[in-house]
């Protein structure tokens, strides 16, 4: 391989619930080398772990193998390789269905399984081991919570995904890695790159963090949104990778949507902590060394990342039961959308209070949509009189019971309210689950990573 | 001139935890240069008073010419607890650019206009 050539790295899944459009159109509109798609989000992993525990050939991501089913025949013809976290907390299963998809078609295909994020089976032998797996956020240990925990996964690295490449796997399936991982792990099997090659693990970790939401840095959710052309059609993007480290950040030719200096900043600064120190299994990137030339053409020239070695725990993301919710909402038409709504809310909570069910401060919302819920507070984002509002009104606490007595108090407005009372649909709210989550570290070398590959008989 | 930050910044923003992040791209090197000076974490603090219950901590990155403010109780909650329309703090990137500054001319001359 020459220092000059390219290897195209496409992300086209940016979270559980993106657009199918996405990834069939990165196979179909142009050239490829890989594609990775991110199925996984926190509360994603808890979901599938109860799935799982009710029928075993359940828990990972099911439209992954839809997509599959889609785009294996051009993904076998132009020789793209993918690499998606589809494979949740049942990896297993999801590599059987996938390798039945290719069966279907007639077609050969390699799957690789990358494991050991997956301590949910493990926590106790950790825990009586000595890790306390402490919040992050409040010091706590997780024993506090230890009987409502509903999984625990930690994010691995990129290098067993470039081990599973290497082992010749077409598709590779993970469960818990970081986003940036899924893009870091082909960069890493292609150029080569070492455990200590901390600036381009960086860079590549760059890379990752810019394509991981997807059309969000291809004009997606872009401030000078009237400047995107296009954006039914917005192209996913496309990292044009270099051994050194250097990269381009672009799309399909012909797609819609936008590619410059400003919309890769976008990407750059979301969910972004210290700029100068973005954490990660496999190094610490700064992203306070990132320069970014706009070449114009959507194309964005990407270079001067400098990393440093990384911690020696892995981050672990721990879910846990922490009690009900519910919300419901009713549509209040004019005159006097605003004040109606008011006295509707007070309605509620009088009813409510009057069989005995009283919500403190921190258990309860009340929001009049419409009127400036989103930019509370900020002079000329809110209004005294709009012609309509939403009002939307909620509870949440550890008794369900009294979670669920809300959502009958809701709808009986309609003719025992102010007029104007309207947009009733979809029953009375419920209460469901509310997911915590439970930041937590642990200690690297008390995780074993595992690969495997399986093929098409 | 009194300005909306919008005219010399774009934002994005989403959730962190508990809180959320508001990542501000100044338009223009003078642009940068200005709200270094002028919007400290303690503007951002008071102007999401009603939205943000914890601190304000600002981080810089010049080379990106961007300002990172992270709202520390934003959301209500946080992640699934939250029964807050804005949850994941979506929509906090566009209420700072509401932000009115004093803008001088000069630093208005050298930074291009929104296209939107």
């Amino acid at each position: 391989m020459t220092s000059t050539e390219e290897i195209l790295i496409a992300n086209g899944q940016g979270f559980w619930g993106d657009s199918i459009l996405g990834p069939v159109r990165l196979v179909n509109e142009g050239p490829l080398d890989y594609l990775t798609l991110d199925y996984l989000a926190e509360v994603t992993l808890s979901i599938m772990q109860k799935l799982r525990s009710r029928d075993p050939s359940k828990g990972y991501a099911t439209d992954f193998v839809r997509l599959v089913d889609r785009i294996l025949p051009e993904l076998v013809e132009k020789d793209i390789k993918v690499v998606a976290n589809a494979g949740g907390v049942n990896p297993h299963a999801c590599k059987d269905a996938i390798l039945e998809v290719a069966r279907r078609h007639g077609l050969p295909l390699s799957v690789a399984v990358v494991e050991g994020d997956d301590i949910f089976h493990d926590l106790d032998r950790l825990m009586e081991g000595g890790e306390e797996f402490s919040n992050m956020d409040t010091g706590a240990p997780l024993s506090t919570v230890r009987d409502t925990v509903s999984s625990a996964n930690v994010y691995l690295g990129a290098f067993p995904i470039a081990e599973a490449l290497s082992k010749g796997a077409r598709i590779v399936l993970t469960g818990r890695g970081t986003d940036p991982g899924l893009v870091l792990g082909p960069l890493i099997h292609e150029f080569g790159w070492k455990e200590d090659d901390f600036d381009r693990l960086a860079a590549g970790t760059v890379a990752g963090h810019i394509v991981e939401c997807g059309a969000q840095c291809t004009g997606g959710n872009f401030t000078d949104w009237r400047s995107v052309p296009n954006l039914a059609m917005v192209g996913y993007p496309i990292i044009r990778a270099r051994a050194d480290g250097t990269f381009q950040i672009t799309k399909h030719e012909g797609t819609g949507g936008l590619v410059t200096e400003d919309t890769v900043r976008h990407q750059l600064v979301y969910e972004m902590g210290d700029p100068a120190n973005y954490l990660g299994p496999d190094c610490i990137a700064h992203f306070t060394s990132v320069r970014l030339e706009d070449l114009g053409d959507h194309r964005v020239e990407v270079s001067g990342v400098t990393g440093a070695p990384p911690t020696s725990t892995y981050k672990a993301s721990i879910s846990y039961h922490d009690g009900w919710k519910s919300t419901g909402q009713l549509t209040i038409s004019g005159p006097d959308a605003l004040e109606k709504a008011k006295l509707c809310a007070e309605i509620v909570w009088q009813r409510l209070a009057y069989d005995g069910f009283e919500y403190g401060p921190e258990e309860r919302m009340v929001e009049f949509v419409g009127s400036g819920v989103c930019h509370a507070g900020i002079p000329g984002a809110t209004s005294d009189d709009p012609p309509e509002v939403v009002l939307r009104m909620g509870v949440k606490g550890p008794d369900r019971a009294k979670v669920d007595r809300f959502g009958t108090e809701l709808v009986p407005l309609v003719t025992s309210g102010p007029p104007g009372v309207t947009g009733f649909a979809g029953g009375r709210p419920k209460a469901t689950e509310i997911v915590g989550f439970w930041p937590a570290l642990v200690r690297k070398d008390l995780i074993q990573t595992s690969v495997e590959v399986f093929e098409t008989a | 001139m009194k300005v909306p930050i919008h005219r010399i910044a774009m934002a994005r923003s989403g959730d962190k935890g508990e809180g959320s992040n508001i990542g501000l791209m100044a338009r223009s090197e003078a642009a940068y240069s200005f709200l270094h000076e002028e919007l400290t974490a303690a503007r951002v603090r008071s102007f999401f008073s009603a939205i943000n219950f914890g601190d304000v901590i600002r981080y810089e990155a010049p080379n990106l010419r961007v300002l990172n403010f992270l709202l520390t109780d934003s959301l209500g909650g946080g992640g699934s607890a939250s029964i807050k329309t804005d949850a994941q703090g979506k929509t906090h990137g566009l209420a700072l650019l509401r932000l009115e500054l004093d803008v001088p001319d000069e630093v208005l001359a050298a930074t291009p206009e929104p296209t939107s």
